[in-house]
């Protein structure tokens, strides 16, 4: 069971919700995945079209809980912004703290993050923060009270996997509060690996959503953090540098 | 009136006076948005009361797929 604030969830995989191919390969991807949390991210809406499809709409809310993000936010001051307009829908009061801090990277600013995760705790959102893999960063997040930290594997839509494992680990050793690995995520083998070092959940979307089969990819993505979460709690055996044989020693039909 | 909504100077109609019937106006009032008034952001519940002036900066904004 995945604890966030006041949630719980069955599910280890939050889904991010941009660039599918289509709503319908998009329903069935989500549903494939399992997942009990979607991210969204707020913009301006075309008035003169209000007809448009609206991916929120095909939804049934009752069975998800909505992860909207501060994406497009540079400074603290506008990520506050998009959270509370997000949370005047009424539909959510989580909120993705996301500020860009490198438009190349979009790795995040870690000292905007900070600021806007204050101003939000103590507005009462369940803030979420999205980090880099910089370990003080997520203890000092955690220290704010955020309801749970959120560190790269990669830089987003990268797919490049989880670049330093070893960041990684120490962040998740010393948290006391949920870990999701956001961001970077390419393959099932990423997420399994994020799970099996003791993520608490993985959040991704383009590694889904840009598959060549998203409905496929979804289905293998909530599989691998299932195996890598079963992996952790199982206790890997640890690794030697020479062989043991598993077949015994005695009793060989060998002169 | 005019108004500027999503960075856009707009002329609305003189029945559309208040915040809510701006919405029912641009066929928006089933759908999830939220309107923001003067950097002030609104509740839904505060929408049908909120009167709209000349001038007035609106942000409508939504939910889009995002990560």
């Amino acid at each position: 069971m995945l604890k966030i604030g006041p949630y719980e969830f069955n599910s280890r995989l939050l889904l991010g919700t941009g660039k599918y191919p289509n709503f319908d390969v998009q329903k069935e991807a989500v549903e494939a995945a399992d997942t009990e949390v979607l991210t969204f991210a707020v913009r301006r809406m075309n008035i003169f079209e209000a007809n448009q499809p609206n991916f929120l709409e095909k939804l049934d809310l009752k069975k998800y809980k909505l992860l909207p993000n501060t994406a497009g936010a540079s400074t603290a001051e506008e990520a506050v912004r998009i959270a509370r307009l997000s949370k005047a829908s009424g539909l959510c009061d989580m909120i993705k703290v996301e500020v860009i801090g490198c438009s190349k990277t979009l790795l995040p600013d870690p000292v905007e993050t900070l600021k806007a995760a204050e101003i939000l705790l103590n507005e009462g959102f369940i803030v979420l923060p999205y980090t880099s893999d910089d370990v003080v960063l997520a203890r000092k997040l955690e220290e704010l009270g955020c309801h749970a930290v959120m560190p790269c594997a990669s830089p987003i839509g990268s797919g490049q996997g989880i670049i330093n494992p070893v960041n990684l680990q120490f962040i998740i050793e010393q948290a006391t509060v949920p870990i999701l690995v956001d961001a970077g995520i390419g393959s099932p083998a990423d997420a399994a690996l994020a799970m099996e070092l003791g993520a608490d959940g993985v959040l991704l979307n383009t590694a889904v959503s840009s598959a060549k089969d998203p409905v496929k990819m979804a289905k293998a993505m909530k599989l691998a953090i299932e195996a890598g979460r079963l992996g952790y709690e199982a206790g890997r055996m640890p690794k030697k540098q020479y062989a043991t044989a598993s077949s015994p020693a005695e009793g060989m039909v060998v002169s | 009136m005019k108004v500027i909504i999503n960075g856009e100077s707009i002329q609305l109609p003189d029945t559309v006076k208040r915040v809510s019937l701006l919405l029912k106006h641009f066929e928006l009032e089933q759908k999830v948005v939220i309107v923001e008034l003067n950097q002030t952001i609104l509740d839904k519940s505060m929408h049908a009361e909120t009167v709209l002036t000349d001038g007035d900066r609106i942000e409508i904004v939504h939910f889009v797929g995002g990560g």
